[in-house]
């Protein structure tokens, strides 16, 4: 009884904190998205119903932001999973220099994503970016592209810098699911004379399921609010944002408080739609 | 063959994760002559530091060192504090809510920052805190309070409760138990939640764009996102400053993430294995 209060008590700051940043504004959020808030203006607000959400069925940049968005999750989900299984298994194996191996793994997550991005942009730069003169030099590239400047290659350059920064942190928890597999159903395995190939197929990839599983949900929560990759590289272009960085500029340099707020009820929604849709395909279970 | 193979793999993969970083320093000690010459070189002829000098002397650029420091340090302290005392609470004691609290403070740490913007933004407009630093040491717990909950409720649990019998039969509080016998054995764990809380903090970017508006509370990636060198011609950016900014604000962070790196590990990935 006791232990009990004092729990709670203890838990009480925090709680009343995660109150007072997450809960109070979401709630906050959810019902100025009904009105026509806007900010520094004097004028009183108007409940207007479902006017927001209406308005951004028919708003032709919330479809482009909204199909960018979703190819990005996609495309980048699918390479980073497939890159950060093979790195993973890389690493599971026994060599000399695997520490460092995983150092090297830790760099690009160790560095804000902002700053990856100037790195990148400066990689691609097309008359001075280190990426052009290697693929003239190798004789991969005929003549010089402006990789973030043309049409045709910027979705992929934008792709290839999510998939540099977050690959390395998908393989360390493919590799942390890896090294709880027990060595020995290998070595059973081995003596039924089953390939390497058979193995991964039928007893690395379902004992993965549960690293699978939690990585592939925080993977695509995030792809799906990508921001600072999309505002670094093409800043705030009507025809190029994500669904992000639509909502931040008609939130903050448009002050348009009711329709941003109802475009971030929409990224909540979507986003726990994917979570639902994960854990229903692959069952996850405690 | 096979050998070889194998280590022309791991090559492969070490020069794609750091290559990208070995050109922002290369660059960085380049001169202008240099960066802004083709054919590129791999690596600088007359390496100089000319470009840490001119960011060094940058006067907004220092100034969102001292914000970014400041904020997440800020932000560090109160998730670390707030969260022990959670993280005891979830990790030692046993109540009805518990599993609830507990799920609900994970589903917090992928809770989206962009889906309470709005909300938030209002928020702090209301209360005065537009364009001013607190408005981020705040909003940051958002996303370090509940992490910083669940990582160090983990650490809390894996240690053996006899220790906490042991200062009840000499007749310590909970609360002396917590402070003077828990909390020692777990500044590891605390140094390395603090870490990873502020590498967070450091990496915002969305709330330090939207919330602050004036180049004087900017932060490190909003200096670098808009970075203007010192001398620059205003028609080029200045990519040499502009990478040796990058490398000196992540340099630090790298190496203690690299000499940390086990535990740190541990702790990203503690959630994948459990479940």
């Amino acid at each position: 009884m006791e232990r009990r209060r004092l729990a709670w008590l203890l838990l009480a700051p925090t709680l009343l904190v995660l109150a007072v940043v997450a809960f109070y504004p979401l709630a906050q959020t959810l019902a100025y998205s009904f009105t026509d808030a806007r900010l520094g203006s004097s004028r009183p607000v108007h409940f207007v119903g479902l006017r927001n959400y209406f308005d951004l069925l028919v708003d032709p940049r919330f479809y482009s932001s909204l199909s960018l968005t979703v190819r990005f999750a996609t495309v980048t989900v699918v390479f980073e999973f497939t890159l950060g299984l093979i790195i993973a298994l890389v690493i599971n194996s026994q060599f000399r220099g695997r520490g460092l191996m995983r150092a090297a793994v830790l760099v690009p997550w160790a560095i804000p994503t902002v700053m990856s991005t100037q790195m990148w942009k400066w990689m691609y730069h097309d008359v001075f970016g280190v990426l052009n003169d290697l693929g003239l030099r190798c004789g991969l590239l005929a003549a010089p592209v402006a990789w973030a400047a043309d049409p045709a290659y910027l979705f992929p350059a934008l792709c290839a810098v999510d998939i540099w920064k977050t690959t390395p942190f998908i393989a360390l928890m493919l590799l942390a699911g890896l090294q709880v597999i027990p060595a020995d159903i290998y070595e059973a395995a081995d003596i039924d004379g089953a390939s390497p190939l058979q193995q991964f197929w039928a007893l690395t990839l379902p004992l993965l399921r549960p690293a699978i599983v939690v990585t592939l949900i925080f993977r695509t929560l995030d792809a799906l609010r990508a921001f600072d990759i999309f505002y670094v590289m093409v800043g705030n272009r009507p025809h190029y944002q994500t669904l992000a960085v639509f909502n931040q500029q008609v939130l903050v340099e448009f002050s348009r408080v009711g329709p941003g707020s109802a475009i971030s009820v929409v990224i909540f929604l979507l986003i726990a739609f994917f979570v639902f849709v994960y854990m229903r395909l692959f069952g996850v279970r405690e | 063959m096979k050998r070889l193979s194998f280590y022309a793999l791991l090559t492969l993969i070490i020069g794609y994760t750091v290559f990208p970083y070995y050109w922002a320093f290369v660059s960085s000690i380049k001169p202008s002559s240099e960066i802004f010459a083709t054919p590129v070189g791999l690596w600088p002829h007359s390496p100089t530091l000319e470009n840490y000098r001119l960011v060094l002397s940058n006067a907004g650029f220092l100034q969102a060192l001292v914000n970014s420091a400041a904020v997440c340090l800020a932000s560090v302290t109160m998730a670390l504090t707030f969260g022990s005392l959670a993280a005891y609470a979830l990790g030692r004691f046993q109540f009805r809510g518990r599993t609830a609290t507990l799920y609900l403070v994970l589903s917090m740490t992928m809770f989206p920052q962009i889906a309470v913007l709005g909300g938030l933004y209002a928020i702090i407009n209301q209360i005065g805190l537009f364009n001013r630093l607190p408005a981020l040491m705040l909003s940051y717990l958002l996303f370090t309070l509940p992490f910083t909950v669940w990582v160090l409720t983990n650490f809390f649990k894996q240690l053996p409760g006899e220790l906490e019998e042991a200062a009840i039969v000499d007749g310590a509080t909970p609360m002396q138990t917590y402070r003077l016998v828990l909390l020692p054995l777990l500044s590891p764990a605390l140094v390395t939640t603090g870490l990873l809380a502020f590498i967070q903090c450091w990496n915002e970017f969305l709330y330090a764009l939207s919330f602050m508006q004036t180049p004087d509370r900017y932060t490190v990636t909003r200096a670098i996102f808009s970075f203007a060198g010192v001398t620059g011609s205003g028609y080029e950016i200045p990519w040499g400053q502009m990478m040796a900014a990058t490398i000196l604000v992540t340099l630090p962070l790298l190496v203690l993430v690299l000499i940390l790196q086990n535990r740190i590990i541990a702790g990203l990935t503690g959630g994948a294995v459990k479940g």
